[in-house]
């Protein structure tokens, strides 16, 4: 039964997506992204950290795309075709992870905080405003210089600013649900206030959640891509962000533009393409008449 | 023994003044006084519809009853066991005894969930049965409120018509078998035409399921074809309660009075006289002491700005709540 | 006479065909006047008011032998001149649940005062003096036009509704639902209201509502509306007392009365018809309890049975069976 509804489910989301001409563009270009992430290391020509020679036994240098080399190569000789292959696969990662993450956090937080009201709702909004004052960066670099550089920490730090927006999005719409009929209905029929937060009321915010993870997953992106550009993402797993630093620590941002463009263009194609997805859930979660 | 003994029910709510009000002029919190002594008993499988205006009380009455809200004071006694002092384990019993059906049918059902979730979620929460018996439940409760199971166990909220929702409304009620059954205004949202079918099952239902059922609403017309005992209320308590047919052509309470002769017949040739009441319906909040109708009776006496009138048998099975009465005799008008 | 519409008909265009939510309606409105207008929802009256006020969206084709308000054509009209001339000065509208359609932010008299004067030149002193005087026609104090929406109670805004649609002195009023909602006193109280107003001010009222006491109470002459069409038009005690169509024998029976404790209240089961599929002949036969396999060929004409009686219905020759049979119960369980 748990299944067929499983089934449903996800029918009705390709179908939603699917539907839209923003959410098809933003879903191949995500699939896409993936597909590649995931097959990066099968399809990557060389390893990322390999300085490399030229047909001729030159160290390929600086040099702009050319057959051998079909991205271009970097100041000290890589190939920018597998980095970006590898890097891919980073950013694509954190992304979700750290999207994920913090939509459950945001989502939690709003239902019980909807629901609830009361002492619940003060102290949990309270705390919500505080981390809407917590700057990201500040706090990345103090987990940086407490524990060091690692893949975690920008998970980590991502996670714990990224859910604000989604908590009060969420309980704003908790919030409405809560006073209709139905949720009354459900109380009188015996359902336990865990049942109806998550039974009955989550049903209906479902349109809201999805449009926010998109989100969510999209401020990831950027957030890591930031944070990497200034140094401080993790040097042993690249992501476009920590391309860009790599390049800028190189000094040849003015004349590398084979370095410069591809991961800039895909940190836009994929932050527009999450929000291209997002599109298609607005249609869904923007109150709709009710049909009589 | 009565199935229901509810007495001297009262819900207040208080609304504190701004601190700037509180600062300057020292006022009081207001109290609404929403029930304010409602007392009235239920015999096991009667059907008593309770009328008044809005702002009288009677929905959130229905609230305290049915244990969606602590009232304010008061007992409320089902079978004998006041249910404010009720374990978690038995309010759980409590609320598979213990039912609402809602107004609005197109706000009383989950729109995401399909008829089949509707009507079992109840069981599912209170962990009733198994899988096979539930379901045979809910497809033997949707026959009764006359819906095909096979017709119906798929569709959502926006595939049915008022009529349609409201009986899913009705089944996911009585699939827990209830004893006692509150109908807040059931059919008024639902057209003329299939109001009457509405009524029927209830009132049907109440005899073959052997329930009790407190029927809710303004329009006395639909309490007089389905209630065998009426109460009328006015802001937050009874103003008289007595067989249907005795309210209706005899009514003693000077507001019953006015509300009867108030209601309109679909007879052209009838003339609605003017009713013996004076002034606008008033808010429960901050009342003055005395009764209620006070402000509004054309028979107001001294005594009542200061003395609450108890609620009396005036003649046998007829209570009213006013001072022109005494028990057992009739008031010289 | 005041209006005179004739096979009038709003069809809107949606995506799978057409909702043909005004069927060819007919409905003639003397001057000093109530004609009621009985329908369950989705029968078609909003469409029809909306069609007459001209607040139908484009996706709608309207059109009608005659839509005539006091001998003019009003279908050839332009939107500005109907706004200039037509709108709220000869028709207007209370709207359902018109108690919400108050801006909670503007004081009510300053509404009432902005209905006037965007047609009519009034200044100040004569605007307000206006104002006061509809308060009073409505049993409203003058002094609280100062006051806000939220400060009236449900009835005191709808009268105050009406004082606005009375602003500017019309001949036809429309009053879609007026009392649903409200409470027995306050509505005695609004339609007590109302009869006072006609007295004086001899304007027209077109009265909708499902509410069949009210219909009885306040109408001269009265229209069932099903589907789209007008099932059965007639005086108002010709109606109810020499009644033809089994559709309002069947609204008869459904509805409660005080008076009559003892009557069985017998439901018509099924729904109205689904107007976007093209339905055959009689837009009632499915559910009608009298149908024959003829009703549903050809559309039933509107047969004047009476003088300025007509009845949508192919079988009028067997009525006396019909009232007989109407009121049993079990008459009405076997047609669906």
């Amino acid at each position: 039964m748990k299944l067929r509804r499983a089934k449903e489910f996800l029918i009705t989301q390709f179908k939603i997506i699917m539907g839209n001409r923003f959410g098809f563009v933003g879903a191949s270009i995500i699939v896409f992204f993936c597909v590649v992430g995931l097959l990066a290391p099968i399809i990557a020509p060389h390893q990322p950290w390999d300085t490399l020679r030229d047909s001729n036994g030159k160290l390929a240098i600086m040099r702009p795309p050319s057959m051998e080399f079909l991205l271009g190569t970097t100041a000290l000789g890589r190939d920018l075709l597998t980095q970006m292959l590898y890097a891919t696969r980073t950013t694509v990662l954190i992304g979700l992870v750290s999207g994920l993450i913090s939509m459950v956090i945001g989502a939690n937080i709003g239902l019980l905080s909807g629901y609830y009201g009361g002492k619940m709702d003060e102290i949990l909004m309270r705390f919500t405003d505080i981390i809407y004052g917590m700057p990201f960066l500040p706090f990345l670099i103090v987990l940086i210089a407490l524990f060091g550089r690692s893949l975690w920490f920008v998970i980590i730090a991502i996670c714990c600013i990224v859910w604000r927006t989604s908590a009060r999005v969420i309980r704003a719409q908790t919030l409405a649900i809560k006073q209709r009929q139905f949720i009354m209905a459900a109380k009188a029929r015996g359902c336990t206030n865990f049942r109806i937060i998550y039974g009955h009321i989550m049903p209906n915010i479902l349109p809201l959640l999805l449009l926010y993870t998109a989100f969510n997953i999209a401020w990831s992106v950027l957030a890591e891509a930031g944070a990497s550009f200034l140094g401080f993402g993790d040097p042993d797993n690249l992501s476009w962000g920590g391309m860009l630093y790599n390049l800028w620590i190189s000094g040849k941002i003015r004349t590398a533009w084979w370095w410069f463009a591809p991961p800039a263009i895909c940190i836009v194609l994929l932050v527009s393409a999450l929000v291209f997805v997002s599109r298609a859930y607005e249609e869904v979660a923007n109150p709709r008449l009710k049909q009589r | 023994m009565a199935i229901l003994e509810v007495e001297d029910l009262k819900q207040y709510f208080y609304i504190n003044p701004g601190l700037l009000a509180k600062m300057v002029s020292g006022k009081k919190p207001s109290v609404i006084k929403a029930v304010d002594g409602l007392t009235f008993s239920l015999e096991p499988g009667e059907i008593m519809g309770v009328a008044g205006e809005s702002g009288c009380g009677k929905s959130t009455a229905c609230l305290a009853i049915s244990k969606l809200r602590e009232p304010t004071d008061g007992t409320i006694r089902f079978r004998g066991k006041n249910i404010s002092e009720m374990s978690k384990k038995e309010t759980m019993e409590y609320r598979s005894k213990v039912q609402l059906i809602f107004q609005d049918p197109f706000e009383s059902l989950n729109p995401r969930f399909n008829v089949f979730d509707t009507v079992v979620e109840p069981l599912r929460a209170l962990d009733i049965g198994n899988r096979e018996e539930r379901r045979e439940r809910v497809i033997n409760t949707l026959s009764i409120v006359g819906l095909k199971p096979h017709a119906y166990l798929d569709r959502y909220p926006h595939q049915m018509s008022g009529g349609e929702r409201q009986r899913v409304g009705i089944a996911s009620a009585l699939v827990l078998e209830p004893e006692l059954v509150i109908a807040d205004e059931p059919v008024s949202m639902l057209d003329v035409s299939i109001r009457a079918g509405i009524l029927d099952l209830i009132r049907d239902l109440s005899e073959r399921m052997n329930f009790t059922c407190i029927w809710v609403s303004h329009d006395l017309s639909i309490l007089s074809n389905v209630s065998e005992k009426l109460m009328i209320m006015y802001l937050g308590r009874t103003m008289e309660l007595a067989p249907t047919r005795e309210v209706i052509t005899d009514p003693l309470h000077p507001y019953a009075k006015a509300l009867i002769s108030a209601v309109a017949i679909p007879d052209p040739a009838y003339k609605r006289p003017i009713p013996d009441i004076r002034g606008e319906v008033s808010q429960p909040i901050d009342p003055p002491p005395g009764c209620r109708f006070q402000t509004r009776c054309k028979k107001v006496m001294n005594i009542c700005e200061r003395e609450d009138p108890p609620l009396i048998e005036a003649k046998p099975g007829h209570f009213v709540s006013c001072h022109l009465y005494k028990p057992g005799m009739e008031a010289t008008n | 006479m005041l209006m005179k519409i004739e096979n009038l008909k709003t069809h809107y265009r949606i995506t799978d065909g057409i909702v043909k939510a005004v069927d060819g309606v007919s409905i003639s409105i003397k001057e000093d006047e109530v004609f009621g207008l009985a329908g369950e929802s989705g029968c078609g009256k909003s469409t029809l008011i909306r069609t007459i006020m001209r607040l139908v969206p484009d996706t709608a084709k309207v059109n009608a032998d005659q839509l005539q308000y006091r001998g003019e054509d009003l279908l050839p009209l332009s939107d500005k001149e109907y706004r200039d001339r037509i709108l709220w000065k000869e028709i207007s509208l209370v709207p359902q649940s018109a108690m919400n359609s108050l801006n909670p932010v503007y004081r009510v008299g300053n509404q009432l005062a902005e209905a006037i004067q965007t047609h009519e030149p009034l200044n100040k002193a004569e605007t307000r003096e206006r104002t006061h005087q509809l308060f009073k026609g409505v049993g409203l104090q003058p002094e609280l036009t100062r006051n806000y929406p939220h400060e009236f109670s449900g009835g005191m805004r709808q009268r105050a509704m009406i004082a606005m649609s009375l602003a500017l002195d019309p001949g036809l009023i429309i009053m879609d639902e007026p009392t649903t909602g409200l409470d027995v006193l306050v509505q005695e109280r609004i339609l007590r209201e109302l009869r006072a107003i006609r007295e004086k001010s001899k304007a027209s009222i077109f009265l909708i509502t499902h509410d069949i006491s009210v219909i009885a109470e306040m109408s001269d002459r009265i229209g069932i509306m099903y589907a789209g069409r007008i099932m059965e038009q007639a005086d108002s005690m010709e109606l109810f007392n020499d009644t033809y169509h089994p559709y309002t024998l069947g609204l008869k029976n459904a509805f409660p009365s005080i008076q009559a404790l003892d009557r069985e209240l017998i439901s018509i089961p099924g729904s109205p018809p689904n107007l976007s599929k093209d339905i055959p002949g009689c837009v009632f036969a499915f559910r009608c309890p009298f149908a024959i396999r003829e009703c549903s060929y050809e559309r039933p004409p509107d047969l004047e049975i009476k003088p300025n009686h007509f009845v949508h219905c192919i079988r009028t020759d067997k009525v006396d069976e019909f009232r007989e049979r109407a009121g049993e119960k079990k008459t009405w369980q076997s047609s669906k």
